[in-house]
């Protein structure tokens, strides 16, 4: 049976290396399945879960991903997950709380920021929530 | 027998910094294990972005994004990863002063420079110099996470893509091993041209959704990675040094005690020697 190298790794660490008949990801247009031999691929991933079959037919990984960048080639799969949550506005808010502290002026941003981080947690929870009621589904 | 009170009160007060030290040193070897495990579990990370980039850069050859463009130096940017805490040595004199060094060569030709700033000894001392502050952070700990460092290295990414600094800089104390730890300093942007592995065939990426979002994703999260490498290289160094800097501590500590303690020895016996030839002297006398 062909198969397919996967390697899902984080800025904090490796997180599983493989070898898979199938593997299923949350790509920033829509899920994704890919197989051994896929065309070339370069996509981000949103929020969700990752699910690798391994190629010994054994049991079924998920992977939780809070985002990050999907890298395939026709023996390989990258997954360069990201461990920070970074929806685009919660960067710029953390990169105004640096400049903040540098001006070491206060207050006003601060509500800005809360609601960008609510936000993106609120986005990330959702996918996380909806990973982990899909997965009990499955075990029942 | 109220022989070298004084002596003995030193010796005690030495004894309790050596025990001090000596708990440091021993904390410091600890947490530089931890740091040494989490160098080595981030780096598959940054060789697969990097051979990622290699990819997106040979498929890819005629779209240009500007972190991969040389442009003229006018304004550079460098992020300057310090301690947040003394007593580690030298460590980060050393890294002032060729920091210093190599921003004075670019002073002498018209550059002017925005500092970062990651830990608070740097920015005490660039304060104090009085030199342009742009972003700062402190008081990583000991375990930095991604996200605590990319609100400062965006602002240094958007002043690179507005056309605000031409050139980023990454200044650390790269960790080599126990004994040796050395001011590093590389370039983050533009990013250096990749080793091109032998072109076998054109082929190009599927891209979704676009090609130039993409690189940028993948292109800002390598600079975020190597930012977080030179974090943890610089605690593993920070815990290095302070091993080293404290093992010195408590062997100067045993080498004061023993001084004192051969003084204190010394003067007991004078005073008893004393004591015998008084008494013998006077039963002489009697």
């Amino acid at each position: 049976m062909s198969k397919i190298h996967v390697d899902i790794v984080s800025a904090e660490g490796e997180i599983y290396a493989g070898e898979a008949a199938m593997v299923f990801a949350p790509a920033r247009l829509g899920d994704i399945g890919i197989a051994p031999r896929h065309a070339p691929l370069l996509t981000s991933l949103r929020p969700g879960e990752i699910r690798v079959q391994p190629a010994d037919g054994g049991e079924e990984e998920f992977f939780f991903v809070s985002g990050g960048m999907l890298e395939v080639q026709p023996h390989l799969v990258t997954v360069l997950a990201d461990t920070a949550l970074r929806a685009h506005d919660l960067d710029e808010a953390a990169a105004l709380e640096a400049k903040r502290r540098a001006e070491e002026s206060l207050r006003d941003q601060k509500d800005e920021v809360d609601l960008a981080v609510a936000q993106s947690e609120l986005i990330e929870a959702a996918a996380m929530l909806q990973a982990i009621q899909k997965l009990r589904k499955r075990r029942r | 027998m109220a022989v070298g009170k004084e002596i003995r009160t030193k010796i005690k007060s030495v004894k309790n910094t050596q025990k001090i030290t000596k708990a440091m040193e021993m904390v410091s070897a600890s947490k530089m294990r931890k740091t040494q495990d989490r160098m080595e579990r981030a780096r598959p990370y940054a060789k697969r972005i990097r051979s990622v980039i290699g990819h997106i850069s040979q498929a890819n050859p005629d779209y240009k994004h500007p972190f991969l463009v040389e442009r003229e130096i006018k304004r550079i940017g460098a992020i300057i990863i310090t301690t947040d805490r003394g007593l580690c040595g030298g460590l980060n004199t050393g890294l002032f002063r060729r920091v210093l060094t190599d921003l004075q060569e670019w002073q002498d030709k018209d550059v002017e420079i925005d500092l970062c700033l990651i830990g608070s000894k740097g920015v005490s001392f660039f304060r104090r110099l009085g030199m342009n502050i742009v972003a700062q952070t402190t008081h990583l700990g000991d375990r930095p996470r991604v996200s605590d460092l990319i609100g400062t290295v965006k602002i240094m990414l958007d002043a690179y893509s507005e056309g605000r600094i031409d050139r980023l800089f990454l200044m650390f104390n790269d960790f080599h091993n126990t004994m040796s730890q050395e001011p590093h300093i590389e370039t983050l942007l533009p990013v250096e041209p990749i080793d091109k592995e032998e072109l076998q065939e054109h082929w190009d990426y599927i891209y979704e959704p676009d090609s130039r979002e993409l690189l940028e994703g993948v292109l800002m999260r390598y600079v975020e990675a190597s930012v977080y490498r030179g974090a943890l290289e610089n605690i593993a160094s920070e815990q290095a040094a302070r091993m080293v800097a404290m093992k010195a501590a408590t062997d100067n500590a045993g080498e004061i005690i023993n001084d004192l303690q051969l003084i204190y020895n010394k003067a007991r016996q004078a005073a008893i020697t004393q004591e015998i030839s008084e008494i013998v002297g006077g039963a002489a006398a009697v």
